[in-house]
């Protein structure tokens, strides 16, 4: 009996570690998101070191801080904060995405707190955070402000809410729908819906209404030339991020 | 995995001390592994080897603080003088003339010699906790995973580390056991490589003659004494190598000319077949070539060392970056951006370099002429020639960091 739960467990294994190699191989399905990250964690690490007076260059800089890590998926940005010394808790809705997760941060040596579960079941049951990354998941939940509340009080105060989404207007369609998911197939149709996605001041009013005063916001720009992301203080058109204070 | 230390270098020669000195400065721990005992690295006297390193390069090696130890021993190129002759006609009518005066960035380059710059890296480590220095220690096989890379010493020892450099030259065993390939080609032709003493001082001008049989380039030394590298064919090169120095200095001197004055030797002399050597990539799993590993290159403009440092500068800012955003600094899509920084680049400098070569190495009248032609237009138009001087003092492209002399 034993044997055969083992001989279970182990197919099982296999399959996640299939999934966590595909989640993260940067030419495989989840390629977009690996070009993008780079460019997404230059943004959440120096915006983090700011707030907290951290030093980049040291080692461990993020040690003694506790970072929520929303829509965390195959843990790409849970890894790098953990490896930066940050105490992470990574919630995904999906519950496939977690063992995928688990394994990998196994295999690269990192302790991390992965979760079934979203951020009001997390703020339901009083948990709180220095930080607490949303990136590209507001644009999928059906109340953002709701939801956005329950970031706020998962939140110390003095801590740091990073949040990125799609804009909305024709170049967002064109590019985020027509460019990524019709032509480039980077992403699956049906990814995103347009209608959801918020513009940047529509985007403040839900910060400020959710109780965080929004401080900055920046737009991650691609290059097709370079072929690769950038991050621009003016050009929000289609992605870009903001950083918001619990006060 | 658990690592011995963050990353293993093989190949103690000059770009791998260089690496380990830039990844030890942001923090990595760096094992490296030479076959060779330390005082064979270091030499004992002088013999007869130099570089001519390219301003930026310099840059480089002050920003890893190596280069105060060698500032005395170095000898700055003021001017560069580009001609075309044939033995025993002295330089022909037309020349370049690319003077540092032309660009705001100070000398093109600097010369200095091999065991100067040899010491002053293997003292740079030796102050460096961060390093592990393993001489007199091979290689035997490497084993990567995904997560992690072992290497396998000639005596049993197995070290683990994330990542592995191979900077083990021309023929690297790394990119071997790695299964990388390399396309390359030879020239026909030898490089002579010695140290000339002579009468008169050079005024740190470095001087490039362009003849039939190869190029002959006089480089300024510090006292009266300048490095030459001179090409001739395969067969030829070996029967020039062969005679004594007395003999060797006859069959130089029309070719040198006299405005120096009488010429002696000093030191060894040495040859190097030339020849182009690129590996078919510079990254694998876990593993990432620089230097001669990755291009092996003709060294007829002082470019190999250059290129070297390039890829040390490249590679170390690569790395830091990605261990500044969290990200493994081993990763695939990290090491990527080192091979896309690098690659276009080295192979663009490898076929021009190899390109000019062959222009120049020949007799042709036409192709003479155009090389006349070519020069006078060069010098007619200073944009085009400060283009040039500032492609030699390695000043062109996108410059690493350390290269334009900041810390990472």
């Amino acid at each position: 009996m034993q044997r055969h739960q083992s001989t279970v467990d182990d197919a099982e294994v296999a399959k996640f570690e299939a999934m966590a190699a595909e989640w993260w191989d940067p030419n495989g399905k989840f390629k977009p998101l690996h070009m993008l990250n780079p460019c997404r964690l230059d943004y959440i690490t120096r915006q983090i070191a700011a707030e907290f007076g951290r030093d980049l260059a040291a080692d461990a800089p993020f040690d003694g801080l506790r970072i929520l890590d929303i829509g965390c998926g195959g843990g790409l940005l849970s890894e790098p904060m953990a490896r930066l010394g940050a105490s992470v808790v990574g919630a995904d809705a999906a519950e496939g995405n977690l063992p995928v997760a688990r394994i990998h941060a196994a295999q690269s040596g990192l302790e991390i707190d992965y979760r079934h579960s979203t951020a009001e079941a997390l703020a339901e049951a009083g948990e709180q955070f220095d930080v607490v990354l949303n990136m590209e998941v507001v644009e999928h939940v059906a109340d953002p402000l709701a939801f956005l509340s329950a970031c706020h009080s998962l939140l110390t105060p003095g801590g740091l809410h990073l949040c990125s989404t799609i804009n909305r207007n024709p170049k967002s369609y064109a590019v985020a729908i027509l460019g990524a998911e019709v032509v480039m197939r980077w992403l699956p149709r049906g990814t995103h819906e347009w209608s959801k996605f918020i513009t940047p001041d529509e985007l403040y009013e839900l910060l400020k209404n959710a109780g965080l005063r929004p401080v900055d916001k920046k737009g991650f720009v691609f290059n097709p030339v370079l072929w690769s992301w950038s991050i621009s203080d003016r050009d929000l058109s289609v992605n870009y991020v903001t950083a918001s204070l619990r006060d | 995995m658990s690592f011995d230390s963050d990353i293993v270098i093989v190949g103690g020669g000059l770009n791998g001390p260089a690496l380990a000195l830039a990844l030890a400065q942001t923090g990595r721990s760096v094992t490296i592994i030479d076959s060779q005992s330390r005082p064979v690295l270091e030499g004992a006297g002088f013999d007869g080897r130099s570089y001519a390193l390219a301003l930026a390069s310099k840059r480089l090696l002050d920003a890893i603080g190596v280069w105060q130890a060698v500032a005395d021993q170095s000898e700055a190129m003021l001017d560069i003088k580009v001609s075309d002759g044939r033995a025993g006609e002295g330089a022909g009518p037309f020349f370049l003339h690319f003077d540092h005066r032309e660009i705001e960035e100070g000398p093109m380059g600097f010369m200095v010699e091999d065991r100067f710059l040899r010491r002053a890296l293997l003292d740079a480590m030796d102050a460096e906790q961060n390093i592990t220095q393993m001489f007199e220690t091979r290689v035997v096989a490497q084993e990567v995973s995904p997560t992690g890379v072992s290497v396998t010493l000639a005596d049993g020892r197995v070290l683990n580390a994330a990542l592995l450099i191979g900077a083990d030259g021309r023929s690297s065993g790394t990119a071997k056991r790695a299964g990388i390939g390399r396309t390359g080609w030879g020239y026909g032709q030898t490089a002579l490589v010695a140290c000339v003493q002579h009468e008169h001082p050079h005024m740190g001008i470095a001087h490039q003659f362009f003849m039939p049989p190869g190029p002959l380039a006089i480089l300024p030394l510090p006292g009266n004494r300048s490095s030459i590298v001179w090409s001739e064919t395969d067969a030829r090169a070996q029967e020039i190598q062969a005679l004594d120095d007395a003999a060797y200095l006859d069959v130089l001197r029309p070719r040198f000319g006299d405005f120096l004055g009488e010429i002696g030797l000093e030191g060894k002399r040495f040859t190097y077949p030339l020849n182009l050597t690129l590996a078919n990539a510079f990254i694998g799993t876990r593993l990432a070539l620089i230097g001669d590993a990755a291009h092996g290159m003709h060294p007829i403009a002082g470019q190999g060392l250059n290129a070297g440092l390039r890829d040390v500068g490249a590679l170390a800012e690569v790395i830091s970056d990605a261990a500044q955003r969290g990200e493994d600094f081993a990763s695939p899509q990290v090491l990527a951006r080192y091979q896309q920084w690098r690659r276009f680049d080295t192979a663009a400098l490898a076929v021009a370099t190899d390109g000019f070569n062959k222009l120049f190495s020949n007799d042709n009248p036409i192709l003479r002429a155009g090389r006349g032609l070519g020069m006078g237009l060069v010098n007619a138009f200073p944009r085009l020639r400060r283009g040039f001087i500032r492609e030699a003092a390695g000043l062109t492209g996108d410059l690493p960091k350390l290269l334009k002399g900041q810390r990472l």
